[in-house]
């Protein structure tokens, strides 16, 4: 279904056959791109033209392709997942970009996030971050207690459900001049902050967690909100300031 | 994990007495604000409140931790950008950062590296001589012999280049408080979105105050000499 | 001929899983420390499995293909998970909800495992809430509950529209704290690509590093597949881009026998396609059903006019609009289940009735729901005599509070405003009821080889019903699977370490590298996905919602026809030892190129149309689905035989002593 409205573009792709090999950002041409393709369905489109010139295509994350799953990166033009806010990449659609544009598309960048092929990244840096506490220490049982035998009131609940909607992307650290995980961390040490369940062990898990970020060689946040403004999930600052007020008074007690 | 380790040595302890030794320089400045004002009071009324800075016993104590905090403050930004450079090593090609955040924010390290340069500058004309030299003239207030730190300072603005590098300074000032009042608050954990609006409001004021009031106070001095 | 035993403990139903506890083996603690479990899959199945197991105390070896266990797609269900826990005191019963589910289900689950669902499914929600999942919550604090399609009670617990997600987050929070603790060791970035066998058990996996490409042996005294389901099949579907039926199909090859392959469910509200380029078909919660009202135009003539842009469905006066299942379906109107709407949706299509270029979309309006709701709404604040204008605004500022994400989504993908004119949505596939086959312990048909959650055929009959793929998911992960693995395991603690240098594996990681190489050495000329997008296109068409005998026979001739292309005329750029996504999906899509075969051989086989499985030879005279519990009420086993078409069929024969079978009618 070709149509006037297609669109040709100049891409400039990082490409780097593994991690040890320096990469460099090469230049394609794509034709005939509809639209209302997503941006990955473009780079689809760029993969099958390589893989019939027998040329190896450009790797990237992805997965679920509906903006859950995290899977997928990519700093396009200068931005985590590209032009446009409240997104991943795998939601940005080509009618963001015009025919004949120059489209940059560079992984996402990070000491703690170094490139394993292309445009792939290696995020196990945030692994052990959530590993370090991000959790309730709670067994399978089936006997916890009923439900609704703890009553939260629906602004807290809210509040947690926010900030568990962190899909783990990355796109903080990507567009951090510090590259700092700061976001991200946040996210998950506000939604246990805010539940009784999570408070229990709530001082133990920022102490651990900040920790681990740190060793993991993230930056510091200095606060330029940048995260919040690109984060596909908005999830807010507000979530900083309150893991640094965990943080401290939980440092402060020992 | 020995005690208190955490409050000191952590990245989040690190923005954190980076917060309180910037608020605390923002305390400074506003006492230097109101020092340099009473200028427009005159000779006498300037060169008593300098003599009252100069001999105060608390106030000469607090000189000592305010330069304390200059130096943790300077340290601690030094040590943060180098952490945050090494953190991406490897730059990227094209990065649109305006879309996502102010350009006073994300330069922190130059505008107050331009501060720390007038800082230098500033103490040698001013301080330096205030404190530690006989170059600066006397002056007697009802048989009180005092510095004429009026003098001084009058003289120094009637320099055009100077006023120009003063004004400049505080203009990098303005900058780095928009981004450094606000952003301590944050920093030290004081912050939600309720406040939000407030604390950057008052930021803004704040910066806009310090950096217009000192400004002020040269150019009017450079456009009317005292006799 | 038939060796399948379901091992369905005996006695009255609402005793059998509690008596069965009680009666199985169990491993004492300091015996478990010694024994390994592997866990292919980190989806709620697969990782609440994974969680428990390790908190038991077994070594516990997890394996995901993305490079998180948080990645996996359940992440991405969105209404909700049911419970039976009765806290809107509407009746809702462990009873009621075993029936509903095998009604749902067409009446061709197997009824314990059912009613065992129904029974732990309350133990879900109290161990989620426990967890820290951000369940949706009233304002006296306590959880919220919703109603879903097919059901007279509203016992779905949600947390907004990303349900999957808090769910999914809550049993990966669980893993990190094994992980950290070392009790699981978690493979990331590795794919699954053979079982192990010694002396008939499963004893480990050969995997490949998906980063080097290195082919690694992992052993083991249990296998646990968690791997979802095989929507892939059809190219396009909602499922994540990497869900795949490999880990299934390769235990399929070793001896576990594939249920029920042709039962799959096809959602009736997603995002139409919009051109070739599209990759993926993306969901929205069935729960807009609720307020929106299905139609497409009456008349031909409106329908070109709407297709050439000459007319806006809103400019469509109520009378030339057909809305098909509330004429159809009096009763239950719009809420009819997913398969019965889909399939209702087709067939306005077929008729040339589609409302958009591609001919395949229908309306979904809200256009009633906002006047509803705005005079409601002005009612309350108590606005009197409100303009229209200002009722539908009132009425989109409710239904924006309660579907505001998924508006959000349409227009991102479709860029138009959902508020202002009515949505399309067509039918895409979403979920595999079929799967392997397992016994009532989860067990497959190799010994200490299991399969949970989408990947096993058990629960949902040949039709599932909304929120009840989580429900299943955590039950087998959390509350069945770490109990049932015991009673084989009780006899596994004298047997030590198990080796990866034995010749089992020899010959298993001989298989693995031969396939690659083979795979690697084609050097044909076409593209992994140009054979998924024709095999998809087979299946869509002959396979999809609508099945009959003559094109379910071209359907598996033109498979092997694709099948032996594929072989021949491959190509994938780059190396074996090296990260390739091109190699990693030819895996793949060699195993759907059989699998597809197999799913239409099944769909021939059954001649009657049940649930999901609707074949055009059985039907009553108004076209609703014809069930022959007589001919059919049995679970189809295949078991492997070299070539899909090969495959033999064995049958365990269903019995419903607490449910009488019923015909469905939604009427």
């Amino acid at each position: 279904m070709s149509s006037n409205n297609d669109m040709n573009l100049l891409l400039k792709i990082w490409r780097q056959p593994d991690a040890q090999t320096k990469g460099e950002l090469v230049d394609y041409n794509v034709t005939g791109i509809s639209p209302d393709s997503s941006f990955l369905e473009m780079l689809d489109v760029l993969n099958e033209q390589l893989v019939t010139k027998g040329e190896d295509p450009v790797v990237f994350d992805h997965d679920c392709r509906e903006g859950i799953c995290g899977m997928c990166s990519l700093f396009i033009n200068g931005e985590a997942h590209g032009p446009g806010k409240s997104i991943t990449t795998c939601q940005l659609h080509m009618r963001s970009f015009k025919d004949g544009d120059t489209i940059y598309i560079e992984p996402f960048r990070a000491t703690a996030m170094p490139v394993i092929k292309d445009l792939v990244v290696d995020r196990t840096s945030m692994e052990k971050i959530q590993q370090a506490g991000g959790y309730v220490s709670i067994n399978t049982s089936g006997n916890t207690q009923d439900a609704n035998a703890l009553p939260i009131p629906k602004a807290d609940a809210d509040a947690a459900f926010d900030a568990a909607t962190c899909i783990g992307c990355g796109a903080c650290i990507a567009t951090c001049k510090n590259a700092s995980a700061m976001l991200f961390l946040s996210a998950k040490v506000s939604q246990f902050a805010l539940l009784p369940q999570g408070k229990v062990e709530g001082a133990e898990r920022v102490k651990n967690m900040v920790r681990v970020m740190d060793e993991e060689g993230f930056g510091n946040c200095t606060n330029t909100g940048a995260c919040e403004v690109e984060c596909p999930k908005g999830i807010s600052l507000d979530n900083i300031a309150r893991m640094n007020r965990e943080y401290l008074s939980a440092s402060l007690a020992d | 994990m020995s005690p208190l380790k955490g409050f000191f040595n952590s990245s989040v302890a690190r923005k954190f007495w980076m917060a309180i030794t910037g608020l605390f320089l923002v305390t400074f400045l506003l006492v230097h604000l109101a020092v340099n004002l009473v200028m427009f009071a005159g000779q006498d009324a300037f060169n008593l409140a300098t003599h009252f800075m100069a001999t105060n016993p608390l106030i000469q104590v607090m000189q000592y931790v305010l330069a304390a905090g200059f130096i943790v403050h300077i340290w601690m930004g030094i040590k943060l950008t180098l952490q945050n450079r090494a953190a991406r090593p490897i730059k990227y090609a094209y990065e649109n950062a305006a879309a996502s955040s102010t350009w006073a924010s994300r330069n922190m390290i130059y505008s107050g590296g331009l501060v720390l340069v007038f800082l230098v500058i500033h103490m040698r004309n001013f301080f330096y001589h205030m404190k530690f030299t006989e170059n600066v003239g006397t002056y007697n207030l009802d048989g009180v012999v005092m510095h004429n730190d009026f003098e001084l300072v009058t003289g120094l603005f009637g320099i055009w280049y100077y006023v120009v590098i003063y004004v400049l300074a505080f203009i990098a000032l303005g900058l780095h408080l928009n981004h450094g009042f606000q952003s301590a608050f944050q920093s030290a954990g004081w912050k939600n979105s309720n406040w939000k609006g407030l604390m950057q409001t008052m930021g803004t004021a704040f910066s806009a105050i310090i950096a217009v009031g000192f400004s002020a106070i040269a150019i009017y001095f450079f456009f009317n000499p005292a006799q | 001929m038939s060796k399948l035993d379901s091992k369905i403990p005996a006695g009255p139903i609402k005793d059998k899983w509690t008596n069965h506890k009680n009666n199985i083996n169990l491993v004492n603690p300091a015996n478990k420390r010694l024994i390994d479990v592997i866990v292919v899959g980190t989806g709620l199945a697969g990782g609440a499995a994974a969680a428990s197991l390790a908190e038991m105390g077994y070594n516990v070896k997890a394996f995901a293909y993305q490079d998180s266990p948080r990645r996996a797609h359940s992440i991405a269900a969105q209404g909700g998970i049911n419970a039976a826990k009765n806290y809107q005191n509407d009746g809702d019963s462990t009873y009621r909800l075993f029936y509903d589910t095998v009604k749902g289900g067409d009446y061709r689950a197997r009824e314990a495992n059912v009613y065992r669902l129904a029974e732990v499914s309350a133990s879900i929600i109290d161990q989620c809430v426990a967890q820290g999942v951000p369940f949706a919550r009233d304002y006296g604090g306590l959880l919220d509950n919703r109603s879903f399609g097919g059901v007279l009670v509203s016992r779905t617990f949600y947390a907004k529209g990303q349900t999957g997600q808090q769910l999914l987050l809550g049993a990966y929070s669980a893993m990190n704290r094994q992980i950290a603790k070392g009790k699981i060791a978690m493979y990331n970035r590795h794919e699954m690509l053979d079982v192990v066998l010694v002396d008939g058990k499963a004893r480990g996996i050969i995997a490949r590093d998906l980063i080097t490409g290195k082919i690694e042996r992992h052993s083991a005294h249990a296998v646990v597949i968690a791997t979802g389901g095989y929507g892939n099949v059809f190219f396009l579907s909602t499922n994540a881009m990497g869900s795949n039926v490999t880990a299934a199909w390769k235990i399929h090859k070793k001896g576990a026998y594939f249920a029920n392959p042709c039962y799959t469910q096809i959602h009736p509200t997603c995002i139409p396609r919009s051109g070739d380029h599209q990759s993926k078909l993306t969901l929205m919660s069935e729960s807009l059903r609720n307020d929106g009202r299905i139609w497409v135009p009456k008349h031909m003539k409106d329908v070109e006019a709407i297709r050439k842009g000459t007319l806006k469905p809103t400019q469509l006066a109520e009378g030339d609009r057909d809305y098909y299942l509330e004429r159809r379906y009096p009763a239950f109107g719009n809420l009819v289940p997913r398969d019965v709407a889909s399939r209702a949706a087709k067939e306005r299509c077929d008729a040339g009735y589609g409302v958009n270029a591609t001919g395949e979309a229908v309306y979904l309006d809200f256009a009633a729901a906002y006047v509803r709701y705005g005079k409601e709404k002005a009612h309350i604040t108590g606005l009197h005599n409100p303009s229209d204008e200002k009722i539908l605004e009132l009425g989109r500022a409710v239904i924006e509070s309660k579907y505001g994400n998924l508006f959000q989504m349409y227009e991102k993908i479709v860029d138009e405003n959902p508020y202002m004119t009515p949505m399309m949505i067509y039918p895409a596939v979403h979920y595999t009821m079929g799967g392997i086959w397992v016994d009532y312990n989860l067990q497959t048909t190799i010994p200490g080889c299991y399969a949970a959650g989408e990947a096993n055929f058990s629960d949902h009959g040949a039709n599932r019903l909304g929120a009840s793929a989580l429900m299943q998911g955590l039950a087998d992960g959390y509350f069945v699977l770490p109990y049932t693995i015991g009673d084989y395991l009780a006899n596994e603690i004298r047997t030590g370490a198990i080796p990866t240098d034995s010749p089992e594996f020899d010959a298993a990681e001989k298989n693995v590298t031969d396939t690659i190489t083979k795979m690697m050495n084609i050097k044909g000329t076409k593209s992994v996905d140009h054979f998924h997008k024709r095999l998809g296109k087979i299946m869509w068409n002959n396979v999809g919602m609508a099945r009959n005998i003559k094109g379910l026979k071209e359907a598996m001739a033109e498979i092997q026809q694709i099948r032996k292309e594929f072989w021949s005329d491959l190509r994938i750029p780059g190396t074996a030892n090296s990260m390739n996504a091109e190699l990693e999906k030819a895996g793949r899509v060699a195993d759907f190129l059989e699998l597809g075969e197999l799913f239409a051989k099944d769909a021939l086989d059954r001649n009657e149309s049940c649930g999901g499985h609707f074949r055009e030879e059985s039907q009553t005279e108004e076209g609703e689905a014809l069930r022959n519990d007589n001919d059919y009420a049995y679970v189809s086993a295949w078991e492997y035989k070299g070539e899909p078409a090969d495959a033999i069929l064995h049958k365990e024969e269903l019995t419903f002593n607490d449910i009488e079978l019923k015909q469905r009618s939604y009427k």
